[in-house]
């Protein structure tokens, strides 16, 4: 955990405590999500239209809620907490987030893409269409901050964690980069839910 | 405060070549790619902008891996611990969208162009996620000079 200055800075001088040690990625999460993805794969083969909904709508609104709860509520919270109170809160945080978030954002995709292709709103003479290429357009903005950016710094935030001695001032500049990187991705999700909540009702 | 010319930077404090940005700027373009295909799916979309993205984006993976290749100290060690599990991580959910295309019947040259952006797609976040963790990393000892 990071050593603080008096000013409540943390210092770049690392410190040693003893602790357990953080497991990046939970590998007791991981059969639940090979079975959402296997599931996920057989609602695609079969077309299965009750599936695929469920797939999209519980799985988009997940994510954008996640999205917007992290970057609104949780993430200005942890920018106010001190480095060794950030450091607790995100060492049980992140490993889920390392987990989940990639499985939501596969679900809605996956299946939403295939509910788009079999209700024929990718059909450039769809009303939809249009508004379509609009959230591709934002989910590429939203998947380009989140993989390029707030992913990295979730496992470098772990992997620092993880170390005999870990270094507060790394971890404080990675987790500016995910709050920050959390508050557009929230903010691209409001536009998401404009647009989803539009097409369902042209 | 004076400079020291002859400390070593702490691992935080070292300068890199800008692999982050050139990563992301390779993200950006193969998945603007993906929403040109996308956009246009289930018609087979003009292949010349998608193609003109898939190459930039290839140059970019490839100009950030040479870069990163050619400085000295880095931790290739943990670099290639955490890319490679994100790579299987990827190559799975690059695998579903590849399912989902084929499932729909793509197919020809469109269908190449999809699973080679795919394949930039599913070898850009390993890069970004392995350099993000590795520069933080202490460098690896340099085997010419000898421990004292």
């Amino acid at each position: 955990m990071a050593v603080m200055t008096a000013d409540g800075v943390p210092s770049a001088e690392p410190t040693a405590i003893p602790r357990r040690a953080i497991q990046i990625v939970p590998l007791k999460g991981l059969p639940v999500v090979a079975v959402i993805v296997v599931g996920l794969v057989v609602s695609i083969a079969a077309n299965w239209r009750w599936a695929l909904m469920f797939y999209h709508v519980a799985g988009g609104g997940l994510w954008t809620g996640i999205d917007l709860f992290v970057g609104f509520v949780i993430g200005p919270i942890l920018g106010r907490l001190s480095i060794p109170a950030r450091a607790e809160f995100s060492s049980k945080f992140m490993p889920m987030m390392v987990l989940i978030m990639p499985t939501l954002v596969l679900m809605t995709l996956a299946a939403g893409f295939q509910t788009a292709v079999n209700l024929g709103n990718l059909d450039p003479a769809s009303v939809n269409h249009g508004w379509l290429v609009v959230s591709f357009i934002i989910v590429g903005i939203l998947a380009t901050v989140a993989l390029g950016v707030l992913e990295p710094a979730n496992v470098a935030v772990l992997w620092e964690m993880n170390k005999p001695r870990p270094n507060g001032e790394v971890i404080a500049r990675l987790m500016r980069r995910f709050v920050y990187a959390a508050g557009i991705t929230g903010a691209m999700q409001v536009a998401t839910l404009v647009i989803m909540t539009r097409i369902t009702t042209q | 405060m004076i400079a020291d010319a002859t400390a070593t930077p702490t691992a935080g404090a070292r300068r890199f070549p800008p692999v982050t940005q050139l990563a992301i700027g390779s993200l950006a373009l193969v998945v603007t790619g993906g929403i040109v295909m996308a956009g246009n799916f289930p018609n087979p979309p003009a292949l010349a902008i998608p193609v003109v993205l898939l190459v930039g984006s290839a140059f970019l993976w490839a100009l950030s891996l040479l870069l990163l290749s050619r400085h000295p100290g880095f931790a290739w060690g943990a670099f290639f611990k955490v890319a490679r599990w994100a790579l299987v991580a990827y190559v799975v959910i690059a695998g579903m969208i590849e399912f989902a295309f084929v499932h729909n019947n793509a197919s020809g040259a469109p269908l190449l162009v999809i699973s080679l952006m795919l394949v930039i797609f599913a070898l850009d976040v390993p890069l970004s996620i392995g350099f993000t963790v590795a520069r933080f990393q202490e460098p690896a000892p340099d085997p010419n000079v000898p421990r004292r």
